[in-house]
């Protein structure tokens, strides 16, 4: 790793007691941070920490209440997101923001397309480019294809070459391995310590801890707005890094209760549905926690979403508790005690724009209504009960849930289904995207619910997670169950053989 | 990233991949087809009518559709930018009087003809202005100024009423004469057509609008400068919309109240049936001055064979959803053949 030290004096960008609020809101205070080239700065911080509104600061989206942003040293003003992308700084949000209509070249080159005699485009030298760029990324991606459809990871390799194309000096990148696989991650950080080589200062932010230490050498750690180090990680632990983050000794990330399986609750048969998943068939018995590990696009999403009715299936069969469950009727699945929490939270799990207590009374409607009429005393009170009992942060329960946090959101969605008083639990991705002191939570929360005899299936693409709370790890490949490895016997390397499809277990 | 710059391109050949070749096919093929049908639909009413295609058939058919293709070509501007102009028929009918008003009063054809594209400009910037300053639906917004445009026509023309008698001879004159079978009207709606979708193609702003309609918040990062980019889209559709009324009283010779009411509907139709996608980001002006030619033939394929005109409206809805079901399936296929490549290529 590279020590500022050696590389000059001078911070390419830094900021100099910043200070922001959105009403009285105090998001950033007094932050200060300086960004090296040929550096990968890490941004830690649990979620509302202010790593956001630090980013959009630094993009020119937001402009400061107070202090500086220094530019080579010099103060600078960004009054735009195009100013920012002048002074070099390139912004990689989670989420890549492309034209899915306009071809890939087009994307990279929109607004600074090379020019022909008239301000006509030069259509082929933009193509040219475009292939130059990829091949200076190691990547094949058609110049001439259209967005749409492009993976999440080549999207950020779209939007790296974006940022290769201005020059840029200064890349931040917000999340960008949270919906990507291990060998997309592994290409990503490649392109990254390419361009740390090349002298470009590079800002990262994530939740996987493992990757900070991985390619990161320093790391500045904001909570509640405020800064709270900025340091080398070399000599740091993990649990160093997460004191600093949560401001406490977290109790254990994954507190797991032994709990003696009870008989089975949900039995799956030899399920298929064509050209997504085959032959599946596993058990999950009461007080147990399952984990579904495997690589995204295996089909563990598919599964569940079959075995809930969300999806037909074309073969096989499901039972809960004993009872056949109806292809394709999710109405009866939950009857019959099942629940299902899903991946995409934002899309599937909540109504944005609805409040806490309607949306944890969403499911709830049948045993809330009264002569067809709701009852809204009950379903406060129901929806307040839920909401005190997974601790969920919120002013108050009218508040619309997206003004909520990611974690507090995901709690409003576990909410909802265990208002359900459920029999059989699936969670797809329960953490994806939220900060270690509510990934705990969820965790503590999961092994309890197993504690007092609720099978538990849970797909999830953190191993660590996996490894930690799974009684029994399931393994998906290519459609395929590939694996059923015990949790005495479950690591890094047996789950990985088989999900990747390398070894039989 | 001090590296290199990629402006001083090398001139490489770059491999044109299975998915690219798929995509442009499509796109092609959607203005082929709909060329397709036009031309089948033309040879059946030949075979069922030989006076059909004689010189002053294809005159008419080409005169008919020039007003159409005008302000369907600012249409498409507009919605590509994922909005709509609604008052284009207003706009129209309000160009069309103010410029025979003019004339009425021994005026030049060709001021006559400015003055009608200034009083669309006028209304477009009206409308541009509601839209991308007051960032509220175009929908709304253009629907209001309908009525708003509508209601200042009624108020300002009353009962009266121009006709070709009050015209200049050869500003009628221009309006049904040509080069043999082709009209100058079908010259001039050919001229702007070819600049129109020269520029989208070419130029940076003209991309801009594709990229805006596609994804706005991705624009806005981009440093696109949205509001002017729709400003323009609306200034340009009001202006032709108003060139296209000057246009529709040398053909028609007659203006009153109530001229081009209900025309937004046709416009919008033959956009849609040209394969300009309503949500903005993709079609072509050539797409919807297919469209707009095809709408406006069945007008006179109908009677030519013989089948009562009271099918016009069925048919042109019939061929308006045909052609929403038919993008939504490829569209379905599209995606499906890209996700394979990418699982492929891993």
């Amino acid at each position: 790793m590279t020590h500022p030290s050696d590389t000059g004096p001078t911070p390419v960008l830094a900021l100099k007691d910043l200070s922001k609020s959105f009403g009285a809101v105090r998001a950033l205070r007094d932050v200060s941070l300086e960004l090296f080239p040929g550096e990968v700065h890490a941004l830690a911080g649990e979620n509302g920490a202010g790593k956001s509104t630090l980013i959009k600061t630094l993009a020119g989206v937001h402009r400061p209440d107070a202090g500086q942003v220094l530019l080579d040293g010099e103060p600078t003003v960004f009054h735009s997101p195009a100013d920012a992308r002048d002074a070099g700084i390139a912004v990689i949000y989670q989420e890549p923001t492309l034209f899915p209509d306009l071809s890939i070249a087009e994307n990279i080159f929109m607004g600074r397309q090379p020019r022909r005699a008239l301000g006509r485009i030069d259509h082929k030298a933009t193509h040219a480019a475009t292939a130059t760029l990829m091949k200076r990324l190691g990547v094949e991606l058609d110049p001439e294809r259209p967005a749409r459809g492009l993976s999440i990871a080549d999207q950020q390799i779209v939007e790296i070459a974006k940022a290769l194309s201005f020059d840029a000096r200064v890349l931040i990148m917000d999340e960008p391995t949270a919906a990507l696989t291990g060998s997309e991650v592994a290409r990503l950080f490649g392109v990254v310590r390419t361009l740390r080589e090349q002298g470009s200062a590079v800002l990262f932010i994530s939740h996987r801890l493992e990757e900070i230490f991985q390619i990161c050498g320093r790391v500045t750690t904001l909570r509640d707005g405020a800064l709270i180090s900025s340091e080398p990680l070399e000599g740091m632990t993990e649990d160093d890094l997460v004191r600093r983050m949560v401001g406490r000794d977290l109790d254990e990330l994954y507190p797991k209760q032994d709990v003696e399986a009870g008989e089975v609750a949900l039995s799956v048969r030899r399920l298929t549905r064509e050209g997504v998943f085959t032959d599946v068939s596993f058990d999950v018995r009461r007080g147990e926690i399952v984990g579904l590990a495997g690589l995204v696009g295996a089909g563990r999403t598919e599964v569940a979403r079959s075995v809930f009715g969300v999806d037909r299936w074309d073969a096989g069969e499901v039972e809960v508790d004993g009872h056949a469950l109806t292809n394709g009727a999710p109405s009866t699945a939950m009857a019959a005690g099942l629940a299902l929490v899903p991946e995409d939270r934002r899309a599937q799990g909540l109504v944005m724009d609805m409040s806490i207590e309607r949306n944890i009374g969403l499911t709830g409607l049948r045993t809330t209504v009264r002569a067809g009429l709701m009852d809204r005393g009950a379903e406060r009170s129901r929806s307040l009960d839920w909401a005190v009992k997974l601790q969920v942060k919120y002013a108050r329960i009218a508040d619309t849930v997206s003004t909520l946090s990611g974690g507090n959101q995901q709690k409003v969605v576990l909410a909802k289904w265990l208002a359900t008083g459920p029999k059989v639990l699936i969670v797809d991705e329960p953490t994806r995207g939220i900060d270690v002191g509510t990934k705990a939570e969820v965790h503590r929360l999961l092994s309890e619910l197993a504690a007092d005899g609720v099978a538990v299936l849970m797909i999830s693409s953190d191993l660590p997670e996996i490894l930690g709370m799974a009684d029994r790890v399931l393994v998906m490949h290519e459609g395929r169950l590939t694996a059923e490895i015990p949790r005495s016997e479950a690591t890094e390397e047996s789950v990985m053989a088989a999900a990747t499809g390398r070894a039989a277990a | 990233m001090t590296v290199t710059a990629p402006t001083p391109a090398p001139a490489t050949e770059v491999p044109r991949s299975s998915g690219t070749r798929l995509v442009d096919r499509v796109f092609k093929m959607r203005e082929l087809a709909i060329l397709a049908v036009f031309l089948v639909m033309i040879a059946i009413t030949q075979m069922g009518n030989s006076e059909f295609l004689s010189e002053q058939g294809i005159k008419d058919l080409l005169l008919n559709a020039t007003i159409l293709v005008l302000v369907a070509t600012g249409q498409s501007l507009v919605v590509i930018t994922r909005n709509v102009d609604l008052s284009v028929g207003s706009t129209l009918g309000v160009s069309a009087f103010a410029a025979g008003t003019y004339l009425q009063g021994g005026g030049n054809p060709v001021v006559a003809v400015l003055l009608a594209v200034l009083l669309g400009i006028g209304c477009g910037l009206v409308n541009g202005l509601l839209v991308s300053l007051g960032q509220v639906p175009a929908l709304v917004v253009t629907l209001g100024t309908l009525y708003i445009i509508r209601g200042i026509d009624s108020i300002w023309v009353g009962s009266r009423q121009i006709t070709a008698a009050d015209l200049p001879g050869g500003f009628v004159d221009f309006g049904s004469g040509g080069i043999s079978a082709v009209p100058y009207l079908a010259l001039i709606a050919l001229a702007v057509l070819v600049v129109a979708a020269y520029y989208l193609k070419h130029f940076g702003s003209g991309r801009e609008l594709y990229a805006l309609g596609s994804n706005p918040e991705a624009a806005r990062l981009a440093g696109i400068p949205v509001r002017n980019r729709i400003l323009t889209a609306y200034i340009v559709c009001g202006g032709l919309a108003g060139l296209a009324g000057a246009l529709y009283l040398a053909r028609f010779g007659n203006v009153d109240s109530g001229t081009g009411t209900g025309y937004e509907l046709t416009v919008v139709s033959a956009v849609v049936v040209g394969g300009v996608v309503f949500t903005g980001g993709s079609g072509s002006v050539y797409g919807a001055a297919l469209g707009a030619l095809l709408l406006t033939s069945i007008n006179s394929v109908l009677p030519a064979l013989g089948v009562s005109s009271v099918w016009v409206l069925a048919i042109n809805g019939i061929l308006l959803i045909l052609a929403i079901a038919v993008d939504r399936i490829v569209a379905l296929r599209v995606a499906a053949a890209l996700k394979k490549r990418n699982a492929r290529h891993g």
